[in-house]
């Protein structure tokens, strides 16, 4: 028993000296002030005061009072803006790529729509504070294996637990569209380089995009007959207790009945201008919502989505040209080309250990003509549009989450620093891994 | 490299024969590149009005250039343009040395690796150069004007390297950096003892298999080396002493590694683990040789005392962690704790991608270590122009030096920066403006060769690419 208080004690006593200890508080109030806040929906605020209470954003402008008790934090001569939003990685399910026992990305066989990407994060990843403490809050991450991967999650960077993490799950699944993918390849089987015909190539996506349409045409059977189960054997169906032919839940088809109703999108990854197109069909005679992801070649298609009212996750900006005579900055530009067309998109870099370079995929964009305050709500509030959480988070407004994000200058200029982090509303400590390993072997002697 | 593909590592013994046949007798023969393009010679340019970065003289605000036969004659702020001169304005410009990046793998034609036995110092990038891969116009797009052609990191000991100039039209020949001090890729750690890598079915598994086996199999070869040197040194003394001697048997393989024993050849050895990079300084120690750079050297920052005083340089990359074990402790800090400790630093590409926006990687090292913007910049000019023996020539702006030069949009530390032009040699080879010009014209000749291939289609008549050689 005394060992017990003891170590009670202890633990109060670490706690309390831990930097930590402020975040075990949530209904600590907050008070940052003097800062030039970019609220991103609407003007700056020179001189402005943001409160946080209760993980919320409680009030914010030039004439807001700080509340007694307030733990007050003054940032003269910096910036506020909300945390960005990286819309496609595998963060939280992988941490050492050559490693299997490290990585949950790719489950085995083509199809796997019920599976729950946020069951799988794992908090304690080593990426995850290194990615924050370059002002990366939020992110989408995703199952990448076979042809529906799986279901992906928006998860705030901060969190004892997943649920903690959870900001809203399932946002869509993610579906890789089968390719064409004629010419040489290496073929697995054989560990031999072999070449595979255009003709062949096509036949094999078509033969791919049908077990995906069957599979959609299965889940509507599926909802149908899960509706008449429920209207004509009221009892019956919870239990099965009782009825000779219960209705039996699939949950593979059961995660695909809100795709088929029109409730929850496919997330489609295609860079190709031909998958695009085909992807964009695919939806339409399906009747399912599509967001589209990588898209590399999108401006090639640009009227097509804008027309179809599609948007897209676009990344990673830092890639290499498509093809051997795209111009140079081909990928560059791309951006720049679909605001032009007026099609709605994020940025990401479907990465994991490198997310925190996601504001200078958006700053390469606006080096090649995109306008800064497009590609800041392309890192903000469009993509809280598009995952359908505008209400809480993508910008700085009384009643959102507060993901707060203090720089000494711009975000998108890589010599910045961030100097103060918050997430659902708590003050995140600007260490990692990285700046633990820095401290200890720069004071080697 | 970072990593290894099953596809790339794919044996390719045929080509490994070719190249040995292809040699011939001249193998060890210095490089013997062109002069630097005569066009040059006695063109006359005037670079003016802008902020000129030099790195290794500070800055000269509204400064011009002056550029004679390919090298820079004149740097300040009162230059008039001699009479014929070719004027550029550049108002509102920066310009900065040429980028220098000291790990790269474009421009080769294949396999990046031979990875069939564990010591390949006989096989030769030279032998393989590309000079139509589009990555060396990209690279150069990014302001890049000198790279070091090396080897994947399959075998303890590698193949030989190739320092080129990305002179974009050029033959490969034409390319290689007149007079560049040779050099060798060496590897450490995962992938030399083929960790991560699945062999093909029913192939036997490459020795070595751990990281001892890989000190073992440099040891080993250096020890040959040595004994072949001496061989060699004994046929000499002999022969001059009029006796009638036969001559040793040469061997490729041992020669570059003898090279290495004499100071006439550059070891690049990639490494991660501060216990492997501390493994090859020592061994280097023992056989009198000295490492000219680390690359990767992700785990630099734990031994940067150690690297310093053996006197190798370090290459790393600026924020590249987590992509293996050997990654796993990686940090953005590593650049700047080595430079604070006295390694000279840069920082590579390892990938055509990184290659275009390496300004942008050194700002980096300001951001993770506080490094000065000279600091900074001389991460991917001067200090790879030192590692590669190079620095006489290039990597800063001083009269006398290769005139390669970038001229940015903006501060080429700022992320909303691009290259408008860049000089090698005083010519331009990059021009955004005609690029953008020319962009039209490409697109009507390439409908114009899609028309044609679709009439030859129509008559029955070849199309498509060739088959490739089985």
């Amino acid at each position: 028993m005394r060992k017990a208080i003891g170590l009670i004690l202890i633990w109060g006593l670490l706690s309390a000296l831990s930097p930590w200890s402020a975040r075990a508080q949530s209904g600590e109030v907050y008070a940052i002030t003097n800062a030039r806040i970019v609220p991103i929906t609407r003007p700056v605020i020179e001189r402005g005061t943001i409160v946080i209470r209760g993980g919320k954003i409680a009030a914010v402008g030039q004439n807001v009072s700080i509340p007694a008790g307030a733990r007050v934090i003054n940032a003269r001569g910096m910036w506020v803006y909300p945390g960005f939003i990286d819309s496609g990685t595998t963060i939280g399910l992988t941490e050492i790529g050559q490693v299997p026992a490290t990585v949950d990305v790719n489950e085995l066989g083509d199809f796997n729509p019920q599976l729950r990407a946020i069951t799988a994060v794992h908090p304690a990843s080593e990426i995850i504070p290194v990615t924050r403490v370059n002002g990366i809050t939020t992110v989408l991450t995703t199952p990448r294996g076979g042809i529906l991967s799986g279901q992906a999650a928006l998860i705030n960077l901060d969190g004892w637990t997943w649920e903690e993490m959870l900001v809203k799950a399932p946002v869509g699944i993610y579906f890789n569209f089968p390719s064409i993918v004629a010419g040489r390849f290496f073929d697995p089987e054989t560990f031999q380089p072999r070449e595979r015909s255009f003709q062949e190539a096509r036949r094999q996506r078509d033969e791919r995009l049908q077990r995906v349409r069957q599979l959609l045409e299965d889940a509507r059977a599926y909802a149908k007959a899960k509706k008449a189960a429920e209207t004509s054997v009221p009892e019956g169906n919870a239990t099965g207790d009782g009825d000779l032919h219960p209705f039996l839940i699939n949950p593979v088809l059961e995660s695909l009945v809100p795709v088929v109703e029109g409730a929850l999108p496919l997330i489609v990854a295609a860079n190709e201008e031909r998958d695009i197109k085909a992807a964009v069909e695919f939806a339409e005679e399906q009747k399912v919502k599509i967001i589209l992801s990588g898209g590399l070649e999108a401006p090639r298609v640009a009227q097509l989505l804008k027309e179809k009212n599609i948007p897209v996750l676009f990344g990673p900006v830092l890639s290499l040209p498509r093809r051997e005579d795209d111009p140079y900055d081909s990928v560059f530009t791309a951006p720049k080309q679909l605001f032009e067309a007026g099609v709605k998109f994020a940025f990401l870099t479907n990465d994991a250990a490198n997310v925190r370079n996601l504001p200078y995929h958006a700053a390469m964009a606006v080096a090649f003509g995109l306008p800064r305050e497009e590609a800041l709500k392309a890192l903000t509030i469009y993509p809280a549009e598009i995952f359908g959480v505008a209400d809480r988070l993508g910008s700085i407004e009384v009643g959102k989450i507060a993901n707060l994000v203090v720089w000494d200058g711009d975000p998108l200029e890589i010599r910045s620093q961030v100097r103060h982090l918050f997430i659902n509303g708590k003050p995140v400590p600007l260490t990692s891994k990285h700046t633990q390993l820095y401290e200890r072997y720069r004071n080697r002697p | 490299m970072r990593n290894i593909g099953a596809f790339s590592s794919v044996a390719r013994i045929w080509g490994l024969v070719v190249i040995l046949l292809g040699s011939g007798l001249s193998f060890t023969e210095p490089v013997s590149a062109q002069a630097p393009q005569s066009e040059a010679r006695d063109e006359v340019t005037l670079i003016r009005g802008a902020t000129i970065l030099t790195v290794t003289r500070g800055r000269i605000e509204n400064g011009s250039i002056l550029i004679r036969g390919g090298k820079i004659a004149a740097v300040g702020r009162n230059i008039t343009a001699p009479p014929g001169a070719k004027v550029i304005e550049a108002t509102g410009k920066y310009i900065m040395p040429g980028i220098i990046d000291c790990h790269s793998h474009i421009a080769i034609d294949g396999g990046v690796n031979e990875g069939t036995l564990a010591v390949t110092s006989m096989v030769r990038i030279e032998d393989v150069l590309n000079p139509t891969d589009i990555n060396i116009y990209r690279d150069l797009a990014g302001g890049v004007t000198t790279a070091n052609i090396l080897h994947g990191s399959a075998n303890p000991i590698g193949g030989l390297n190739a320092v080129i100039k990305l002179r974009w039209g050029k033959t490969a020949r034409e390319m290689l950096f007149e007079g560049a001090m040779p050099g060798i890729k060496f590897a450490l750690g995962e992938n030399p003892k083929r960790s991560n890598f699945t062999p093909p079915p029913g192939t036997p598994r490459r020795y070595p298999a751990t990281r001892l086996g890989v000190e073992y199999v440099i040891r080993e070869a250096f020890t040959q080396a040595r004994n072949y040197m001496r061989q060699w040194e004994e046929y000499e003394r002999r022969r001059k002493a009029g006796e009638n001697v036969v001559p040793p048997r040469r061997d490729l393989k041992l020669e570059p590694l003898v090279e290495i024993l004499q100071g006439k050849r550059l070891v690049h050895a990639h490494a991660y683990r501060a216990d492997e990079i501390l493994m090859l300084i020592r061994l280097a120690e023992e056989f009198g040789f000295k490492i000219a750079t680390f690359q990767h050297v992700l785990e630099g920052y734990k031994v940067a005392r150690e690297i310093a005083a053996h006197g190798a340089g370090a290459s790393t990359f600026s924020d590249w962690w987590a992509y293996k074990v050997e990654a796993y402790d990686a940090i953005p800090y590593n650049g700047a704790l080595m430079a604070r400790r006295g390694v000279i630093v840069s920082f590579n590409s390892d990938s055509a991608e990184l290659a275009r926006r390496l300004n942008l990687e050194a700002a980096k090292a300001m951001k993770y270590g506080g490094l000065s913007e000279d600091e900074a910049l001389a991460l991917i000019t001067i200090n790879p122009a030192k590692q590669l023996r190079i620095d006489h020539r290039v990597g800063s702006i001083e009269v006398g030096k290769d005139a390669d030069l970038v001229i940015y949009s903006g501060h080429p530390l700022s992320v909303y920066s691009i290259v408008e032009k860049v000089f090698i040699d005083g010519q331009l080879y990059f021009d955004r403006e005609a690029d953008l010009a020319r962009r039209a014209e490409l697109q009507k000749e390439k409908e114009a060769l899609k028309a044609r291939e679709r009439s030859d289609e129509r008559r029955g008549g070849p199309r498509g690419r060739p088959p490739e050689n089985p």
